[in-house]
């Protein structure tokens, strides 16, 4: 017989007591888990937020006013030399031809008054597209056709309502006759919203209605395509030598070291490093996809190497004793087997960091690639800009056009970031295999 | 583009040299000699010396030219710019350079003329020198690897040395590309130590460079401030209100997934949270400066603050949401390597499963967790595009999130944007901020891992 000690709680009391801080605890339990349920939500409403807000300006981004006029294509006035060269349809008359057709639906009347405010209404960008439309469809010289223009900005932030109608006419940015003159267009439907052709085969411009990002983008896959042909195999390089080659001493411990380190130096550093030596040390230009592409690989190579790394060292060491086994060489083991099943890792690793050298903006604004280019760029020493760099420019512009522009490159931009970060997951899905 | 011709060139004759060395030997294997090697070796080995030692020739060529023509030039410059030095000499060196590339500029002066043309003489000279040297270069070189071929040479050791030493050259470049943002920060720096002293500079708490004649003479005295502590302290806020922005809805995400969320779940979530990290910081910055920074001086004004329109709240607030995935992924793993015996201890003791995470899985796992908050604040510190675009650029010296303030980040960016004069103070003095800039990051991320190191619980 054991004596069972009664001093204390009886066990009607102790699960009394129990019963009553458990109702408590649970309680806490519940509100613990609320806790971290609300801040995944939370987290989620930011994405959610910043991406409706995005598209909800981006999307009208894409479309722009457009106005169609009838163009009497004369052959005699636009085309003086009769050639159709470049240096005969510029020296033709195309401006003054359009502002004719703009005053012809206006029904004519007008002194020069309204002259001006159709000229200022018209893209100033409507004479090359004319000259361009007869360029490609020089058969039609000599008829009457229907061509979309432009809208000005202020006309088209007008039509989208930004600019009021009923705000004092001293206080907005058109005038009442500007206002006459739109309400005439709608009324004959010569106004149409349009997907903008501007926005993806423009160029940069300080007018926001011609404004496109065709230039740079074209810049953003120069500067990529020398980024990936100089980070990823001195990435894989580094690598391999690192988890199949290197010693364990000093130096490897060193070189580790600084990948780590590198890994955490902020963007805007490498772009200081790029101007310091790239542009003042080796003289190189300034601007150029060749300096941004090779600022932007040391700047991924970090993410390269680590994810490399990690591929090399899932392939199980039995494939290697296997190969060596069987009297391959340590080269052979490495080029004919690791590499290769190592490959989906390392290039998902890449894509990665690639995505990472598409989105970034400070270290290409200290090696110049903000400046205000024009041309497509056609090579790798042509100045150029960045679609990151020119969303930045546009964001600095005044006009309200430009920030349906803005956020229209922004979609774009996202859009290329989206597919190559699904590119990145669908080829770890598809490739990856497990030993 | 006689570089990217020749480079062409160079490689073409690389895979000449492959396909005929390789073809030799399997032919005269198909005769019965026994080769040490597979053809393919003996290929890469031909192919390797014919194209890469010339293509290295190529680029330190290409590098180092344009270095000496601008040296040279400098013979052709009136005396009153070599003179006058400095910025002087590289806008004359900018003049040369356009007319050389046939940018004119109204009528040139006689020597910017005859300097032109000199340049022209010599890059053609040269470019002529250039191919001729590194054709023949590419042709002898392969030509001997050719002639080296022989059932006796060891050519797959050779190769795979070869291949070797080109793996250890590129781990060194991490090594290298360190040394260069060292060098590249380091000499500039010291530079500007001689104009402003470095007490001035650290201690300062006036911050407001200007291009004035005088400092550029060592007095230090104009208008011309060089006091960092407004930056630091306006990076210090930024930073501070991101990460009571990100840390506890990031801490408390990692928790919810790791512990609460079923596989599922977590499998959808966590990539959505990992897109905040994914997006373009210029993006984050433009909906800073166009959404945020008007909606809280709207919420401010409405409740009669007074907020700057470019207030530290708004980046603060867009930068710290930009965090919350650095501080939940790496919170999330560190928080899974925690044992589940441990939870299962602390279970069958009868706690609730918030009280397990409370008391055993957030202790054992804290050291990670700080090293992920340090890791955050470090990419706050270093975060450029948010502040430029939404921070503004006044050095106020001021704790308060609603008043403007700037960041060591946008002021490298402004100053450093667009033409400098490497001479003056002004330009010198964004390679001392980046100095001070890197020295924090990178003390960030070594305290962050000795705190991993030191207090990681090894458990097994």
């Amino acid at each position: 017989m054991t004596d069972i000690v009664t001093k204390g709680l009886s066990p009607q009391e102790a699960s009394a007591r129990v019963q009553a801080s458990l109702k408590q605890r649970r309680q806490k339990e519940r509100r613990f888990r609320r806790l971290g349920l609300a801040a995944v939500l939370l987290a989620l409403t930011f994405l959610a937020v910043l991406f409706t807000g995005i598209l909800s300006k981006g999307l009208p981004g894409m479309f722009q006013y457009y106005v169609k006029l009838d163009v009497e294509l004369d052959r005699a006035r636009l085309d003086p030399l009769g050639d159709l060269s470049d240096a005969s349809l510029y020296s033709g008359d195309a401006e003054a031809m359009i502002l004719e057709s703009a005053l012809l639906t206006v029904d004519g009347e007008g002194g020069r008054k309204v002259k001006k405010t159709l000229r200022k209404m018209v893209s100033s960008g409507s004479a090359i597209r004319l000259i361009d439309f007869v360029k490609s469809h020089p058969e039609l010289l000599g008829t009457r056709q229907q061509i979309k223009f432009a809208v000005d900005d202020d006309i088209d932030s007008f039509l989208r309502g930004f600019i009021q109608r009923d705000t004092p006419a001293k206080d907005r940015r058109i005038d009442d006759l500007t206002i006459e003159i739109v309400d005439k267009w709608e009324s004959k439907g010569l106004i149409s919203y349009e997907l903008s052709d501007y926005l993806f085969f423009g160029s940069a411009s300080r007018d926001a209605e011609m404004a496109g990002i065709k230039g740079a983008l074209i810049g953003s896959l120069l500067t990529l395509a020398i980024c990936i042909s100089i980070a990823f195999p001195l990435g894989v390089a580094a690598a391999v030598y690192l988890e199949e080659l290197a010693p364990k001493n000093r130096w490897t411990e060193l070189i580790e070291i600084n990948i780590n380190n590198l890994a955490a130096v902020p963007s805007v550093v490498f772009g200081i490093m790029g101007l310091a030596i790239f542009i003042v040390t080796f003289g190189m230009p300034r601007s150029v996809p060749l300096v941004g592409g090779v600022v932007l690989a040391l700047m991924t190579l970090p993410t390269i190497i680590i994810s490399s790394r990690a591929a090399i060292r899932a392939v199980p060491p039995s494939i290697r004793d296997a190969a060596l086994g069987i009297g391959a060489s340590k080269m052979q083991v490495i080029f004919h087997h690791v590499i290769p099943l190592a490959m989906p890792g390392m290039l998902t690793g890449t894509i990665i960091g690639m995505a990472q050298a598409l989105g970034e903006t400070a270290p290409l604004l200290m090696i110049g690639m903000v400046a205000f280019i024009v041309d497509i760029p056609g090579g790798f020493t042509d100045p150029a800009t960045v679609l990151p760099v020119q969303i930045f420019m546009w964001a600095d512009f005044a006009e309200r056009m430009f920030i349906q522009k803005t956020s229209a490159a922004i979609l774009v931009l996202l859009a290329f970031l989206v597919t190559m970060n699904a590119a990145a997951i669908a080829l770890r899905k598809k490739l990856e295999r497990r030993w | 583009m006689a570089f990217s011709y020749l480079l062409f060139i160079v490689l073409g004759i690389g895979l000449l040299f492959y396909v005929a060395a390789s073809r030799r030997v399997s032919r005269a294997r198909m005769y019965g000699s026994r080769f040490h090697s597979l053809p393919g070796y003996y290929g890469l080995w031909a192919g390797i010396l014919a194209a890469v030692p010339s293509t290295l020739l190529l680029v330190v060529w290409s590098l180092i030219d344009i270095q000496l023509f601008q040296h040279w030039v400098r013979d052709f410059y009136p005396a009153e710019i070599l003179l006058a030095g400095g910025s002087q000499e590289i806008v004359a060196l900018a003049k040369v350079e356009n007319l050389v590339s046939g940018i004119r500029f109204g009528e040139p002066e006689p020597w910017l003329v005859q300097a032109s043309e000199a340049w022209l003489g010599w890059a053609e000279t040269s470019t002529l020198a250039k191919t001729v040297v590194v054709l023949g270069v590419s042709f002898c070189l392969g030509f001997l690897g050719f002639r080296k071929i022989d059932p006796e040479f060891r050519a797959r050791n050779a190769v795979e040395r070869i291949f070797s030493w080109a793996l250890i050259s590129a781990s060194t470049i991490a090594i290298l590309t360190t040394i260069g943002i060292v060098l590249s920060v380091l000499f500039e720096t010291i530079r500007f130590f001689q104009l402003v002293p470095p007490t001035e500079f650290i201690f300062g708490t006036e911050w407001n460079p200007q291009f004035e004649g005088a400092e550029r003479a060592g007095s230090g005295g104009g208008d011309a401030k060089y006091g960092m502590l407004p930056m630091f302290a306006g990076t210090f806020l930024i930073s501070a209100i991101a990460i009571i922005v990100a840390v506890p809805v990031g801490l408390a995400s990692a928790i919810y997934l790791a512990e609460y969320a079923t596989r599922k779940v977590r499998s959808t979530i966590k990539p959505l949270l990992e897109i905040l990290a994914g997006v373009p910081t210029v993006v984050y910055g433009f909906f800073a400066a166009l959404t945020v920074a008007p909606a809280i001086k709207g919420i401010g004004e409405s409740l009669g603050l007074s907020v700057a329109s470019e207030s530290a709240l708004a980046a603060g607030l867009v930068m710290g949401v930009m965090i919350i995935p650095f501080v939940s992924s790496l919170s999330d793993d560190v928080i899974n390597a925690v044992p589940q015996s441990l939870r299962d201890a602390a279970l069958g003791l009868g706690s609730t499963k918030s009280e397990t995470t409370r008391q055993v899985v957030l202790p054992a796992a804290l050291p990670g967790i700080v090293a992920a908050i340090i890791l955050a604040v470090s990419r706050a510190v270093g975060e450029t595009m948010i502040v430029v675009m939404a921070a503004g650029l006044a050095a106020n010296l001021s704790f308060n999130p609603l008043d403007a303030v700037t960041t060591v980040t946008s002021q490298i960016v402004t100053i450093l944007v667009g033409d400098q004069e490497f001479e003056s103070a002004k330009t010198l003095s964004a390679f001392a901020l980046s100095t001070m800039l890197i020295i924090l990051t990178l003390g960030l991320n070594f305290f962050a891992l000795q705190i991993v190191k030191k207090y990681r619980e090894q458990y097994d």
